[in-house]
């Protein structure tokens, strides 16, 4: 199964906006799981950048032998399955990259997330981006950068827009610390939900609240 | 060890090396080994820094022999022969690998089978039981002698791996990697009951004389075939026995009697009758036991990830999809441990039909992992 490699490579997305970006959430030192790791590219990005500790969840083989080949940490495993083999709070962030919309249990694993980790880093395709919708208004589905595949091939199930998204999160009493939208590897200040082709989220409870419902 | 002639990827010819310990070894039971005799191996050149050896550790029936094939002997490859040469995963152009045949084995080190020197005849039923903190203790003392302060790396599969385990644990400072390869924490019910119905083949054998067989002038046969037959149904996959004998008959149609029909019975006996010429049935009660008897838990209230806080070693898990003796599940316990205590881990779990035994196959992607692990280990 390929669905979950998560990878900016494999998500057809510029590798350093990205990194930048979550690099620059992420507290020198931190304790990071980056969920659908790819092939490590990014944990190791930032143990030589920001120092962290951690670990890498991936499903395939290849990225498996490619993370233990870019050494960091890597667990085998399908994250469709849950997160129960880490304890809660026990990482400073949890991070999924590009791998939120090809997850059957959205809800589950975004609760998971703030489980395992006191923050989230997520990020995804948006599918209000213009270019998108322009497609659509077309009558096709729309194959991108950003969404590269055809829609019998493709293992992204739940699409969804930034207005989605954040909309979910205050559903779900999640709080949004931060978030940065990009298109081409530029930042996006306007109209994120129209002109922004992926988006970046820095996530945590709401103060007091409940945990995500699942 | 510089080798004229080899062929690619294999360390080629080699020969096992002998060394004595006289200073006493006190074990986990209580009783006391005074002196002892370890057989070895090694491949590779030990570096100036002697910071590249990586010690093998070996599972229920293999031996010190883990790679190469001897000048006067050479269908007799080393059991991890795939694994281990220059070029192959464990790189021994990089690496100074060492096999070592444990304490209580039948290899060559010191065993049931060995003369007492007390009584001057084989120590027999005499031999104490031996853990796997012993061996550990065993090929520790094996490392001083090589001058070897610490390993890049010990490895092991099955018992090999647990091995590696209580390495971590017991000489946290001596292990820089750990390969923990189709391990388990420690045995379930049902491992041991599988031990156990071994065990009682050898001991309820007629010509197994209490364990003081030697002196009978006979091997418990009958007992070694089948403790082996059971084993091996074990060490495979339901799947990898249907691929490989399904419903096979020899003759091609029932006899309807009880000879060998069915190809899986012909295997089985094969592999019996085997193993029967060539192991001691004392060792192999012995190891059953150290299996049974391992679990590092035990001191800590059950708990593994306790029993580890002190390894500072790296980890790289590695399990089989259809091995059910010692499932992924297991390896996911010692994982889950490893974890916790917040120590470096990388885990894989290799997609392999051949149960148990995957670890001992030359799988591409499981090979490949190693080799990507190994490569990492800074000398």
């Amino acid at each position: 199964m390929t669905t979950l490699q998560g990878s900016f490579k494999a998500a057809g997305l510029p590798r350093r906006p990205d990194f930048d970006a979550i690099a620059h959430w992420v507290p020198r030192g931190a304790r990071i799981l980056d969920l659908g790791c790819g092939d490590g590219s990014l944990l190791r990005f930032l143990k030589e950048t920001r120092d962290v500790s951690g670990y890498g969840v991936e499903i395939s083989d290849e990225n498996v032998a490619a993370c233990v080949g870019n050494g960091v940490n890597v667990l085998q495993s399908d994250l469709e399955a849950g997160l129960s083999g880490f304890e809660s709070g026990s990482f400073d962030q949890v991070i999924l990259s590009q791998t939120l919309q090809a997850m059957k249990h959205t809800e589950r694993l975004l609760k998971e997330i703030l489980r395992v980790g006191r923050e989230g880093i997520v990020s995804f395709p948006n599918f209000g981006y213009w270019r998108v919708r322009a497609q659509l208004a077309m009558g096709r589905m729309p194959v991108s950068r950003e969404l590269p595949y055809q829609w019998y091939d493709t293992p992204n199930i739940h699409l969804f827009t930034l207005a989605d998204f954040e909309s979910f999160c205050r559903g779900h009493a999640i709080r949004i610390l931060e978030r940065l939208v990009l298109t081409e590897g530029r930042v996006v200040q306007a109209w994120p939900n129209f002109f922004g082709a992926t988006a970046v989220y820095r996530l945590d409870h709401v103060a007091g609240a409940r945990p995500v419902s699942g | 060890m510089s080798i004229e002639t080899r062929a690619p990827g294999s360390v080629g010819v080699v020969w096992p090396q002998d060394i004595e310990f006289d200073q006493p070894l006190a074990l986990k039971s209580g009783a006391v080994m005074p002196a002892y005799q370890l057989r070895y191996e090694t491949y590779g050149t030990l570096n100036a820094d002697r910071s590249n050896a990586v010690l093998v550790c070996h599972a229920l029936n293999a031996s010190h022999h883990v790679a190469g094939w001897y000048e006067d002997d050479p269908r007799n490859v080393g059991w991890w022969d795939n694994l281990i040469g220059p070029g192959r995963p464990v790189d021994t152009d990089r690496f100074f690998v060492i096999g070592v045949n444990n304490l209580g084995g039948c290899h060559g080190s010191t065993g049931p089978a060995s003369i007492n020197p007390a009584t001057g005849r084989p120590w027999g039923s005499a031999f104490p039981l031996v853990t796997v903190e012993d061996w550990v203790e065993a090929q520790a003392r094996l490392a001083d002698r090589l001058g070897i302060r610490s390993f890049a790396a010990v490895i092991g599969g099955s018992l090999g791996a647990m091995q590696a385990l209580q390495w971590s644990i017991s000489h946290p400072d001596r292990v820089r990697h750990c390969l923990v390869i189709a391990a388990a924490p420690r045995l379930s019910a049902q491992n041991i009951a599988f031990n156990e119905v071994a065990r009682q083949a050898i001991t309820t054998d007629p010509d197994f004389h209490g364990g003081d067989f030697y002196e009978h002038g006979v091997v418990p046969r009958r007992g070694l075939r089948l403790a082996r037959m059971l084993g091996h149904i074990t060490y495979l996959s339901d799947d990898a026995m249907a691929e490989k004998f399904g419903r096979e008959l020899r003759a091609g149609e029932y006899k309807f009697g009880f000879d060998v029909e069915f190809e899986i019975e012909s295997y089985l006996r094969y592999q019996g009758d085997k193993f029967s010429t060539y192991f001691d049935a004392n060792t192999y009660l012995r190891i059953t036991k150290a299996l049974d008897y391992f679990d590092p838990s035990l001191r800590h209230g059950g708990s593994l990830a306790a029993a580890l806080a002190g390894a500072q070693a790296r980890f790289l898990v590695i399990s089989f999809t259809s091995d059910w003796r010692f499932s992924p599940a297991r390896s996911r316990e010692i994982v889950k441990a490893l974890l916790d205590n917040r120590l470096d881990v990388s885990y894989a779990e290799i997609d392999a039909p051949h149960g148990h035994d995957a670890f001992l196959m030359d799988d591409p992607r499981y090979h490949r992992l190693i080799a990507a692990y190994m490569a990492n280990i800074s000398l």
